[in-house]
């Protein structure tokens, strides 16, 4: 460098300055941190002029005053900005925001970026977050520009930057290529933005996974207070070329309210109830659907349950037996149960017929790894749970958290009729499976 | 590089409050051995060392450390081969470039070289960081830049271009006028990937300006559906406003805000509308938003399934609005957060609209697993739900709610009891009895909330409830909490006369306790005692006393002056006079019951879905949404001119017909853009070219003045290269066809090196306007400049290097003839008419796109038209789907692919209806069996050498005189065949690009003019295709008309 340049003045640069000042408020994402469990900020990215991290502060105070890491409020207004996060692995994704913007239009965005994240990386980590920060911020820099999404589909995404696996993180290293895929996207120009071009397998196969959720709030009782279901089409789709592939349904009518990926024609399924659509490459969810809530939902387990304190004893009396129920026969795998017990208990000895369980005593959680349920020789829990001394007997009984799997079945009935491909003349292996799960499935007692 | 430490300070602060902070954490630079061990590596040779450097310091950055002073070793890499180490380096530079606005702008010049690269895709990543580096002196090139790629041919460049308008609006809101131009320009657009991008930088540079929308409205909603999901919320966003100013209200004066005509309302629609004395009609372009609008509700984007349901809420009649209430419920399975701003709004509409979600009130049951201010906006929801037929449900669903451990969602539940008793009349008496029996809850919180929900509860009726005042008077003792113990107080107070034994001796107690109460606590002390020595002074009178002096020495001056005004009003004596003799009737007087009402209840200010409606107050930059105008604007301002095409009469009314059914965005809307993009590129460039000539000798006559002053300032290492220079110069000079040079109020030795610097650097557009030219300022540039200049000398050799050999790019010219594939005498009454779109076949990478209409000429509707499944010639034919039926004077258009097999053989195949056969045939023109590439000129240089002797045909043929400029040229060739235009250094030699569509084979054409003859050359291994070309082009450049 020849020459040094000579010191701008200060008037010249408060002109300037001013400039910048008084910029409109742009919209959309400025900045994004990310905030570890313990409250420190281990990434930041500014899409915009730099944001100071303390505006991080804002939300240090929220998280301090929030009894549970979830009771952040999703949307906190500070003097100059408006912090929009969301909580998912424990990982807070705090956006900055500077004026008018539909949060759902934010939040969804921060969720994208994690699902991204977790495609790429398996996990979503604080640590694979730091293992691949390179990756992160190639990807945080396509995904928006100047704070307005541009490339969100995995497939663009992956075409542009190639994912780390062990095999290329090693050929790397050694060789010195990189993770920057050599072409450029030209999906982003074509008409099926979100499906790759130039795919070829020479296994070509489709695989549908139906899985439904049952939602459910069951009373002290035993009787159904709300029950719904909630089911996806989850697909991975290997095949080569541009494949137009056609689903449909056996009892289309049971699907009451759904959602689709953009690849699916909305016209032809208003007209037919017949999905028609050209695949992404690899995997996808297809659809969610909402099964009409006239349907009486079959609730495939039943709980029988005496959670008891008595007044004036430091001891309680807790008992808890599973059985199976409406699960056309299929068998009932992987239930966990879980409950938060009050905070007056102190200790919990159990003793369960199968499977193994826990107590925390400090967060009050018990949880027991059932397994599965044997309609022969029910699974029960049960034993007796020491309260503090003197304390009187607490007033609310705990709410018992199920989940479960139930392989092989669609709880609502609903059966994939056929699978056509059209546009490619090869012949694809094709795959369908089901299951049932439990949601957010909750017995009170 | 002196002033860039103060640069860094003021430029990265945005308000007053954090920069302090900000300026002691930014300063947390990276340890001087670490930066200098990376600066070594940024300048070594090896790519990889450079790259690993480049991923240690995005690691500082993404820490938030300070990396700032790496900035010259870094931007030195800015035009590298290696695409990672680019990117990195582009990461870096936004980072940083505002605070190293100096050394930034050593980089324009790869960027403004980027900007004419033929590929699309570089020319946008290229206008993506220029116009994301902020700094304020290169606003005129930016905005040069962005002109141009406002009128690019790729829709993607476009897009880009509309981003960067808003990046340079925020850097310079002065631009705006000219801004707002482009915009203008852009939103006649008819690409579905510019739509969503230009409408965010309308909303963001000149939202106001309402009249730009009018004759894009019909055109947006049409497109909606095809924008992509981001795009789409914004524009619905925005169409929502341009709605509330553009129709008039559907709603009638009468249903809006009137719950208690609702379920009239909802069951009688029909009779409603006999009633109406004028009725309403609605704007078909309102329904049009409506209509298409509708889909996206089954998005799985939340944030477009919200847009779309406050579209509904603000714009819809109030009958339509049911549609969206499963959307909403369905989004709240997502997450938590999302969760959280549906059930905001849910709350808002269902305080206006019980109906819409009663059906749907188990989904807003509470689980013990959700966050509490999940919890509690669903009780508020389910509050707001509560009527005659459904409070019991509720009130039971609400008992287990009380019991919760979450303390702070039980004593929200509490509140939310109160409400259902105050406006349901018939649950009072329940309500209360439960919350009473709560009063012996164990928590202190929710007894303390009772307390203060049945202190509300009965002043409604409270001569009926003695026996819960007296209740809660035993009680007294065991409540600690203030406002619980201030409401039972002032109950006592206020019905002493209920309680004439109890409240005495309250009073006695809180005599005892006064000074260690809380001040809300001594406030209601202090009024009992006032009431209860106004209507029972023979037993208070000096239990009062005591507690008024008590009140005089309290170190709160709130309850010394309460004291003080309480004396004066009771006691009677000679100063207060008149007014003691009232004071019975001021402080007894009956008062009015509280009403509890919704915290949502005045949230309908704002629009839904907004930020400003989540936080209930106004966010900056929020824009009001205005309400519905009494009379309706001209509705003929949404009008577009229909321009007739030739050839094509039956096109236009079959596309807008379809285009509400097509899902995917076909091919036809960006070919008619590219078309009439082609055509503006045309005129501008032609008048541009005018100014050229203007610059260029201007730029002449300076530089041979100022040449020799340059080269004597010189340094000496550089004087070497001098004479070498000086021929590159001349040379540069008689390329430099599409410069533009704008150079005002410069001094001149910035001027003259600035010359310099554009001959040497191959500058393509350098626009530099500086107003101020104080001394400091010119010693600034002539620094920089020199900079520059050495730099420059580097970088000329690197360019942007791409793997784009065989790369399919989009088509030049799209022809709008139709050919006629079956006419309607034959077809009995079906009429059938095929254009080759010149697009990639999307049904198999061998086929070529055709797009077909079908019309129904006849008076009956056809039935189950498609293509037979046995086709006669053998070639591959992508049927399009069966249609099942065509009504009359309807037509539809398909598209559909044939493999021609790069023959010109026609296809022959049979179109059928449910009655009849007929046979038809395509015969494809040798043109549209190609697909355009692109390459660079060199590359085609090597492949035509390749496709010598055998492969190569020409001819030689003279030029009609008007054929023999560039463009017509261009025009002639692109118009015969669908090939793509190559880059040329030489004047007067035209290079065309293509390959055949099935094989795959290179076809390459070279037009070489030699006035006033041509050869045409064409290079190909299909050598029937290469003479069949050269015939047609042959016929085409000789032919004079066009």
């Amino acid at each position: 460098m020849p020459n040094h340049p000579v010191p701008v003045p200060s008037s010249v640069l408060a002109a300037l300055k001013n400039k910048t000042i008084h910029l409109s408020a742009a919209k959309m994402i400025h900045s994004l941190f990310l905030v570890n469990a313990s409250g420190d900020i281990f990434l930041e990215k500014h899409w915009k002029s730099v944001v100071s991290r303390s505006v991080c502060d804002y939300f240090f105070e929220a998280l301090e005053r929030a009894t549970e890491p979830e009771n952040v409020p999703p949307v906190i207004p500070t003097p100059h900005h408006y912090l929009i996060n969301v909580l998912r692995h424990r990982i807070y994704f705090v956006a900055v925001i500077q004026s008018e913007v539909p949060p759902l239009f934010v939040i969804e965005f921060l969720h994208r970026v994690v699902d991204t994240f977790q495609d790429y990386f398996g996990v979503c980590t604080e640590a694979a977050i730091k293992d691949n920060v390179v990756v992160v911020y190639e990807l945080l820099e396509e995904m928006l520009d100047n704070g307005f999404p541009l490339a969100t589909e995995s497939n663009i995404l992956k075409e542009l930057i190639k994912p780390p696996t062990i095999l290329r993180t090693v050929v790397n290293t050694i060789t010195g290529s990189t993770n920057v895929g050599e072409q450029l996207p030209t999906g982003q120009l074509s008409v099926v933005p979100w499906r790759r071009t130039g795919v070829k397998y020479t296994n070509n196969e489709a695989y549908f996974d139906v899985i439904e959720e049952i939602d459910a709030i069951i009373d002290k009782s035993g009787s159904t207070i709300t029950a719904e279901i909630q089911g996806v089409i989850d697909a991975c789709v290997k095949l080569t070329g541009m494949p137009d592939l056609t689903l449909s349904f056996m009892n289309p009518r049971l699907l009451d309210d759904v959602s689709f990926h953009p690849c699916v024609r909305f016209k032809r399924w208003e007209a037919e109830r017949i999905l028609s659509f050209i695949p992404p490459d690899g995997n996808f969810r297809l659809l969610s659907y909402h099964v009409s809530s006239q349907n009486l939902v079959a609730i495939p387990v039943y709980v029988k349950h005496n959670i008891s304190f008595r007044e004036g004893s430091s001891q309680g009396r807790f008992e808890l037996t599973l059985g199976p129920k409406q699960t056309m026969g299929k068998a009932v795998e992987s239930v966990l149960v879980s409950s938060q017990l009050p905070r007056g208990v102190l200790n919990a000895n159990l003793n369960p017929s199968q499977g193994t369980y826990t107590f925390d005593p400090v967060t009050k959680l018990l949880s027991w790894d059932v397994g599965k349920i044997n309609p022969q020789k029910l699974p029960s829990l049960k034993g007796s749970m020491s309260l503090q001394a003197g304390a009187s007997k607490p007033d609310e009984n705990p709410t018992i958290n199920i989940q479960f799997k139930i392989q092989q079945l669609a709880i609502s009935g609903l059966k994939v009729n056929r699978l056509d491909m059209y546009g490619e003349k090869y012949k694809p292996f094709k795959g369908i499976k089901y299951m049932t799960k439990a949601g957010k499935f909750q017995v009170r007692t | 590089m002196l002033g860039m430490s103060a640069n860094s300070v003021s430029y990265n602060e945005q308000g007053s409050v954090e920069s302090g902070v900000d300026a002691a954490q930014e300063n947390s630079s990276i340890p001087g051995s670490f930066s200098s061990d990376l600066k070594e590596m940024l300048e070594s040779n090896k790519e990889s060392l450079k790259l690993e450097a480049m991923k240690r310091i995005v690691g500082l950055i993404a820490k938030g450390k300070n990396a700032s002073e790496l900035f010259p070793a870094v931007v030195k890499n800015v035009a590298s081969k290696n695409i990672e180490l680019k990117k990195l380096v582009y990461v870096y530079l936004v980072r940083y470039a505002e605070e190293q606005q100096d050394l930034a702008l050593l980089s324009i010049s790869t960027f403004q070289r980027a900007l004419k690269d033929p590929n699309q895709l570089i020319r946008a990543s290229a206008l993506r960081v220029l116009s994301s580096i902020r700094v304020p002196i290169i606003v005129p090139i930016m905005m040069l830049a962005i002109k141009e790629a406002a009128t690019d041919l790729s829709p993607y460049v476009r897009k880009t271009a509309a981003h960067a308008i808003q990046k340079l609006y925020s850097l310079d809101p002065d631009q705006k006028e000219h801004l707002i131009e482009v915009i203008e320009k852009l939103l006649k657009d008819k690409s579905t990937l510019v739509a969503g991008s230009v409408v965010m930088a309308f909303e963001e540079v000149c939202p106001d300006r309402i009249d730009l929308i009018h004759k894009n409205y019909r055109k947006l909603c049409n497109l909606l559906v095809d924008v992509e999901e981001w795009g789409q919320v914004v524009i619905i966003h925005m169409l929502t406003r341009y709605a509330r100013t553009q129709f008039v209200s559907p709603w009638r004066e009468d249903a809006m805000f009137d719950e208690n005509n609702e379920k009239a309302f909802y069951d009688s629609e029909e009779e409603r509308k006999v009633e109406q004395t004028k009725p309403y009609i609605m704007d078909p372009d309102h329904r049009l938003l409506l209509r298409n609008t509708k889909p996206l509700l089954q998005s799985r984007n939340t944030a477009v399934v919200m847009a779309v349901s406050q579209l509904y809420w603000h714009l819809a009649p109030k009958h339509e609005l049911s549609i969206i209430t499963k959307s909403l419920v369905r989004l709240l399975r997502s997450h938590r957060e999302v969760q959280y701003v549906v059930l905001q709004n849910i709350a808002t509409m269902s305080i206006q609209r019980k109906g819409m979600f009663e059906p749907f009130m188990k989904s807003f049951y509470v689980r013990s697993t959700d966050a509490t201010h999940i919890k509690t906006l669903k009780l508020e929801i389910l509050t707001n739900l509560a009527n005659e037929a459904n409070i019991s449900t509720i009130l039971r669903e609400f008992q287990t709610y009380v019991k919760s451990q979450d303390k702070a969602f039980a004593a929200a539940t509490i509140q939310a009891i109160g409400r259902c008793a105050t406006n349901i009349s018939e649950v009072t008496d329940t309500c209360l009895n439960g919350l009473v029996l709560l009063l012996s809850n164990r928590d202190e919180t929710v007894v303390a909330e009772s307390v203060v929900v049945i202190k509300k509860l009965l002043q409604t009726q409270p001569s009926q409830h003695s026996d819960i005042i007296k209740h809660m008077a035993k009680l007294f003792d065991n409540i600690t909490v203030p406002m619980a113990r201030a409401s039972i107080l002032w109950l006592m107070g206020e019905y002493c006369e209920h309680v004439p034994k109890i409240a005495p001796d309250v009073l006695r107690k809180m005599a005892k306790t006064f000074t260690n109460e809380e001040d809300i606590v001594k406030l209601q002390i202090v009024n009992l005692a006032a009431k209860l020595y106004l209507t029972n002074s023979k037993q208070t009178k000096l239990l009062t006393q005591y507690i008024l002096n008590l009140g005089k020495y309290d170190q709160n001056y709130d309850i010394r002056d309460r004291t003080r005004f309480i004396r004066q009003l009771i006691v009677p004596n000679e100063k207060s006079g008149a007014l003691s003799k009232y004071a019975r009737r001021i402080l007894m007087a009956p008062k009015p019951a509280p009403v509890l009402q919704s915290a949502f209840k005045d949230r309908d200010r704002f629009q839904l879905g907004t930020l400003s409606h989540t936080l209930n107050s106004q966010a900056s930059g929020y824009l009001e949404l205005s309400d519905w105008p009494a009379v309706a604007p001209d509705q003929s301002v949404r009008n577009v001119e229909v321009v007739k095409e030739a050839g094509a009469p039956a096109l236009r009314k079959s596309k807008t017909a379809k285009s509400n059914e097509k899902f995917y965005s076909d091919s036809e809307e960006e070919e008619e853009e590219e078309e009439e993009g082609s055509s503006s590129e045309g005129s501008s460039s032609s008048s541009s070219e005018e100014s050229v000539s203007e610059s260029e000798s201007e730029e002449n006559s300076d530089d041979s003045n100022k040449s020799s002053s340059s080269q004597s300032e010189k340094s000496s290492s550089e004087s070497d290269s001098e004479k070498k220079k000086k021929t590159l110069k001349n040379k540069k000079l008689q390329q430099q066809k599409p410069d533009i040079l704008i150079i005002t109020y410069l001094p001149p030795q910035i001027m003259q090196k600035t010359l310099l610097l554009i001959i040497m650097t191959k500058y393509i557009l350098i626009h530099i306007v500086l107003s101020i030219s104080t001394q400091f300022f010119v010693n600034c540039m002539c620094s920089l400049l020199h900079l520059c200049v050495f730099l420059a000398c580097q970088f000329d050799v690197v360019s942007w290097h791409v793997h784009v050999s065989l790369q399919a790019s989009s088509p030049v010219f799209v022809p709008e003839t139709s050919h006629e594939l079956l006419h309607r005498m034959t077809g009995k009454g079906l009429s059938a008419q095929y254009r080759f779109t010149r697009q990639p076949c999307i049904y198999g990478n061998s086929m070529v796109s055709l797009q077909l209409t079908l019309s129904n000429s006849s008076d009956q509707a056809l039935e189950n038209i498609h293509i037979s499944e046995k086709s006669s010639t053998g070639q591959n034919i992508h049927r399009f789907n069966a249609i099942e039926r065509l009504e009359p004077q309807a037509s539809v258009t398909v598209s559909m692919g044939v493999d021609f097999n790069d023959s010109t053989q026609a296809a022959n195949f049979q179109l059928c209806t449910k009655e009849d056969e007929f046979s038809v045939s395509i015969q494809p023109a040798v043109g549209e069996l190609l697909l355009p590439i692109t390459m660079s000129e060199a590359d085609f240089t090597k492949e035509q050498g390749k496709l010598m002797g055998m492969n190569e045909s020409s001819a030689t043929i003279t030029m009609t005189p008007e054929n023999v400029s560039s463009q017509s040229v261009n025009r002639k060739v692109v118009s015969v065949a669908n090939i793509g235009v190559i880059p040329s250094s030489q004047e007067n030699i035209y290079r065309f690009a293509g390959k055949t569509v099935s094989s795959g084979s290179l076809v390459l054409v070279s037009v070489a003019l030699k006035d006033p003859d041509a050869v045409i050359t064409i290079n190909t291994e299909k050598t029937v295709i290469g003479s069949m070309l050269l015939r047609q082009f042959k016929t085409a450049l000789t032919n004079s008309c066009p």
